[in-house]
């Protein structure tokens, strides 16, 4: 991506500037040249006032990465497109979004790949990845063109939105895949389990008469791919993870030295089971919101390092369909534009984290686990100049219908947080200001 | 009416976990006062004269629709029958859009059975009109639960002190849910039983659990046989009919070890020979026609009462 040249400049003034990968957190100066970071600190160059910002009582960082996006492209562009899905992201603070491959058809050849990315540079606003199927068709029996996929610049593979079910397909998936060094990222979730659950399983599902999906139907397919992973040692990845379970399984196996890493949504943060009582649909989501002592597992995971990465797991969906039954209703909420001031929220308003490990999980580590890092998720001279520049105090409330997405699946709605995005940077342009828009 | 403690303040039945015993009681006193209107030559009330009541059933259910289609006719009421098999996103219009397009038609009551839990409180929060849960997927029946308190009620007085077994499927039974909320508010001590694998997660619900009938059996005033539910089961939850009967059936033989005047409930259409036999079905001890005719009087005073509920 970005091969065109590139002349933009820009001087980011007087912010507090937060790199975590480089260990940087002090009011200072960030300079772009060439569309590259080029230096941090009190550059002695000058540039005229249109090419500066400035960042006073706010934070500049490395641009977020969200690594788990559906845009719903190719096929379903009535709910979201790369086109609608990068605006979003923009005014999210994302500078790099990772597409997941299940959409209609699946992104699973070259050609798909190469889409994605076609339609992320048109749009010239956030870097747009994809990751490819891990099985043809994501139906978990055969094994996807991985090499050629590789080749046109996937950062890895799933078939999210499903786990792949059959254990000794798994670990030809996960043996095959460490030839090229990408990650293989899971939707943990055993069927057999997890049936046709679609809440939470216990006695919440017992009172309201809805279905349950057991936490072990996650913890289960983590645990097994974990086990298949002991001897493969490739990048493995569990996605979502909402469990207590998830966490002790994840944090052990690090423990043990088996290569692993995860997500957290903010979400399965925030929201606890009890949320559904209302049979609201944008409480609908995969896996389903889980308890009070998995939430407080999860802080306590972020806190201690285990979660490696934030993601929004952006679901669009069309408001017919979510005005359906709650059993018939899909999976899924959007999450990209309300992320940031939410996951301040669970993890800094808590006293959970320090604002330096929450821009960690969103920019070096998640840029390290999709192998982007030597252009993207740090300020480090040569990077590419994606900076999100936010204020950290300014309170707002979330507003669905403010929204730049199509979609308005959100169930934080009405909700009253603190911190916003002010400026998004891409490549040394600015392709998102809160005062613009 | 009746001479109630208390005032009616709910615009829609949905279930009766959210119901005070008082509230319960207020039903079941207004439902005996229909009751008689149902023994009259004349049976017609004009109550809901001008009302417009819509069954809507997205699941088949004769003898619940019937029963809320005489109520509101007894009533006064106009009725609309609406079927359709199945619901979700058939020809691109969804449940909301239906019962909108109903709503602009004038009607003023929704009496819905639908197979997903929760879809009538999904249907209140959208429209107008008052909504009648008529059971809805393995959440809640509440009229059908009404009935079964106002039947025991009737027999034995009251139901402070009873002892009760729910028998069967609790796991998928909407029945069981609605049942131990009334039952236990009431007064009675509840004993849900069945084989684990038909048990959901009780939580802090105030019943008991016995996977044993015949421990059981003996001690109990009430027992209520569940429906073996196999359009539910998407897979075998007890290993043959046969040993489901032979462990949790209510047999003539197990009858035997019952109290003398035991009554014996089922909310139908029952698997004769499977969970009850056929003689026990039809035998002294059985209220089963009771609960039928006691279901109309019972809708009635649902319907009544929401309908006079309070903007
Ligand atoms: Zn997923």
């Amino acid at each position: 991506m970005g091969n065109k040249i590139n002349t933009n400049e820009l001087l980011i003034k007087n912010g507090r500037v937060i790199d975590p990968l480089n260990e940087i957190d002090s009011v200072c100066d960030v300079l772009i040249e060439a569309g590259k970071i080029c230096e941090v600190g009190k550059p002695h160059k000058e540039l005229p006032e249109e090419k500066v910002i400035d960042a006073s009582g706010k934070i500049v960082c490395p641009g977020f990465i969200d690594m788990h996006v559906h845009f719903r492209e190719p096929g379903d562009e009535e709910e979201e497109t790369i086109r609608s899905g990068s605006h979003a992201a923009v005014a999210g603070g994302y500078t790099s979004v990772v597409c997941m491959p299940n959409t209609d058809p699946t992104i699973q050849d070259e050609t798909s790949i190469e889409f994605v990315h076609r339609m992320g540079r048109q749009t010239r606003k956030t870097h747009v990845y994809a990751m490819g199927a891990l099985t043809k068709d994501r139906k978990g029996v055969e094994l996807s063109e991985m090499g050629l996929m590789a080749g046109a610049g996937a950062v890895g593979f799933t078939d999210d939105g499903t786990g792949l079910q059959d254990a000794s397909v798994m670990r030809k998936a996960l043996k095959y895949a460490s030839m090229f060094g990408l990650v293989v990222s899971q939707h943990c979730q055993d069927n057999s389990l997890a049936g046709n659950g679609v809440i939470n399983a216990g006695f919440n599902s017992t009172l309201l008469g809805l279905p349950g999906m057991s936490p072990l139907a996650e913890e289960l397919m983590l645990w097994r791919d974990i086990q298949l992973n002991k001897s493969i040692k490739t990048k493995y990845h569990a996605q979502h993870i909402s469990t207590k379970g998830s966490v002790d399984i994840i944090r052990r196996a690090k423990q043990e030295g088996i290569p692993v890493t995860c997500e957290v949504t903010p979400h399965h943060l925030l929201l606890n089971e009890q949320t559904v009582a209302e049979y609201d649909t944008n409480y609908k989501m995969n896996p389903p919101l889980r308890t009070e002592e998995d939430i407080a597992a999860l802080k306590e995971a972020v806190k201690e390092g285990v979660i490696d990465a934030l993601i929004t797991d952006h679901a669009p969906h069309l408001q017919s369909e979510k005005e359906l039954e709650f059993l018939y209703a899909p999976f899924g909420i959007i999450g990209l534009e309300s992320a940031l001031p939410l996951f301040e929220k669970a993890l800094i308003e808590d006293g959970i984290i320090e604002w330096s490990e929450l821009i960690a999980m969103l920019t070096c580590r998640p840029a390290e686990i999709l192998g982007i890092n030597d252009t993207k998720g740090s300020f480090t001279k040569g990077k590419w100049g994606d900076v999100t520049i936010f204020d950290p105090e300014e309170k707002w409330q979330i507003d669905v219908n403010k929204f730049i997405s199509k979609a308005r699946n959100c169930p934080f709605h009405g909700w009253n947080v603190k911190g916003r995005v002010s400026c998004t940077i891409v490549g040394g342009e600015v392709r998102y200001s809160s005062e613009r828009n | 009416m009746a001479e109630g403690k208390i005032e009616w303040t709910r615009k829609h039945l949905l279930g009766l976990r959210e119901l005070s015993r008082e509230e319960i009681e207020l039903i079941l006193d207004t439902a005996k006062s229909f009751a008689e209107v149902n023994k009259r030559s004349i049976k017609k009330t004009p109550v809901l004269r001008g009302k417009v009541v819509v069954n809507m059933f997205f699941e088949d259910s004769t003898r619940t629709r019937n029963s809320f289609t005489l109520a509101s006719r007894r009533l006064s009421a106009d009725v609309i029958e609406f079927t359709k098999k199945s619901s979700a996103l058939s020809k691109g219009e969804t449940l909301l859009d239906t019962a909108r397009n109903l709503e602009a038609m004038g009607v003023d009551l929704v009496v819905i059975r639908h197979n997903a839990g929760g879809t009538p409180k999904l249907l209140s929060r959208s429209i107008d009109a008052c909504v009648v849960n008529a059971g809805d997927g393995f959440h809640e029946h509440p009229t059908q639960a009404l009935l079964d308190v106002y039947t025991i009620r009737e027999k034995f007085g009251s139901l402070d002190g009873l002892k009760i077994g729910i028998v069967g499927d609790i796991a998928n039974s909407r029945v069981a849910r609605s049942n131990v909320y009334a039952m236990t508010k009431l007064g009675a001590e509840v004993t849900l039983i069945g084989p684990p694998t038909l048990m959901p997660p009780i939580g802090d619900l105030p019943v008991k659990v016995s996977n044993s009938f015949d421990d059981v059996i003996e001690s109990l005033d009430v027992v209520n046989m569940l429906r073996v539910q196999f359009e539910r089961l998407s897979s075998n939850p007890f290993p043959s009919k046969r040993e489901y009967t032979r462990l949790f059936g209510l047999t003539e033989q197990r009858m035997k070890r019952a109290k003398d005047n035991i009554a014996v409930m089922h909310p139908g259409p029952m698997n004769r020979g499977m969970e009850i036999e056929s003689s026990v079905a039809d035998g002294a001890n059985s209220l089963i026609l009771k609960q039928v005719t006691n279901g109309i009087a019972v809708r009635m005073a649902v319907l009544f009462l929401v309908s006079r509920a309070p903007e």
